[in-house]
């Protein structure tokens, strides 16, 4: 299976035509599942799709995927690091109106090259990587720790111990 | 003898909540609360909870918002105000947004020590949210180290 997602609050229309398109071209829509929101403009012909998905129902669907195709979002990128899935991320754009600004193509950028992330600047490269993504191997993906930054957990637990409030 | 830290965790569905989650080391030994938009993750910090010998945490669940629901703002504003009464927290901390930054902001001026985390999704410059949380929280971070000083936030490390 591969998994489409675009998030929890905001459609992305651009995304899912060009799934969809791709999907027309090679015939892979019956391996395709979709999550595209309630406000979606545009509705594929070629996969199917459903609006939104329970957390738990998410996580079998990301689980079960050979690769995953999502938005430049944190959530999803984090989720394919932790589980090695190969993800293909498009950002949103601010001038699109797709999101408010344009921190999800910053995103892109910074995250681009890591193994098994493969960066979409624009729909236009989607179908080459998305190739690349289905022959991609997951192995080369570091495994993340099922935590964040080790300092970062300690800053935070001697803040919470520390002194008690000023009042 | 003193009594456990209560912690109230706070964060949107989607990757804010996804953030908060890998940060779960850190309230250990406390008592904690988590605050978010979605039903659907209880199952998750409770697992997470049993298998590092923690109490069950608590867990309330608010409106989702952002800045252009004025009425849904409303609404979420109100029962963060109730969860906070309820729950009297040591430390409020947030991974954002909307409802965590009202969290912050009530809880600051309830007595309570707050942490703002800002997204690793910032990563040239920090959320709108994040930026007026600075003046309100005791501990305020960014996840980018190119972010961090001069009366700015601080960088400690991110949730990757």
């Amino acid at each position: 299976m591969i998994f489409l997602t675009v998030g929890t609050h905001e459609p992305f229309d651009r995304l899912v035509r060009s799934v969809d398109g791709w999907c027309a071209a090679t015939g892979r829509g019956a391996e395709m599942f979709g999550q595209i929101t309630d406000h979606a403009g545009y509705r594929p012909s070629h996969f199917e799709a459903v609006a939104s998905l329970e957390p738990a129902e998410y996580r079998r669907r990301f689980a079960m995927a050979d690769f995953v195709i999502s938005h430049a979002g944190m959530g999803s990128i984090i989720t394919a690091l932790s589980m090695q899935k190969p993800i293909v991320i498009l950002p949103r754009r601010g001038h699109l109106r797709e999101t408010r600004n344009d921190h999800q193509f910053a995103t892109m950028e910074r995250f681009a090259g890591r193994p098994g992330i493969f960066a979409a600047r624009d729909e236009h490269e989607l179908p080459g990587l998305l190739a690349g993504a289905a022959d991609g191997d997951a192995t080369e993906m570091g495994k993340l720790s099922q935590f964040g930054d080790g300092q970062l957990i300690e800053a935070l637990r001697t803040f919470i111990q520390g002194p008690a409030a000023k009042g | 003898m003193t009594r456990p830290r209560r912690v109230l965790a706070v964060a949107s569905g989607g990757g804010h909540w996804v953030q908060l989650t890998r940060l779960i080391p850190a309230w250990d030994g406390c008592e904690v609360t988590y605050v978010t938009t979605d039903p659907g993750f209880r199952a998750e910090v409770e697992a997470l909870a049993a298998a590092r010998g923690q109490p069950r945490p608590g867990y309330r669940v608010v409106t989702e918002a952002n800045r252009w629901q004025k009425l849904r703002l409303l609404r979420s504003l109100i029962q963060i105000a109730l969860v906070l009464i309820r729950a009297r927290p040591d430390v409020v901390i947030t991974t954002g947004a909307a409802p965590g930054y009202f969290a912050l902001r009530l809880a600051a001026l309830l007595g309570s020590r707050t942490v703002w985390i800002d997204s690793i999704a910032n990563a040239e410059d920090m959320s709108l949210a994040g930026k007026k949380a600075g003046a309100h929280c005791d501990l305020w971070l960014t996840q980018w180290e190119h972010l961090a000083g001069d009366g700015g936030p601080e960088y400690r490390g991110s949730v990757l």
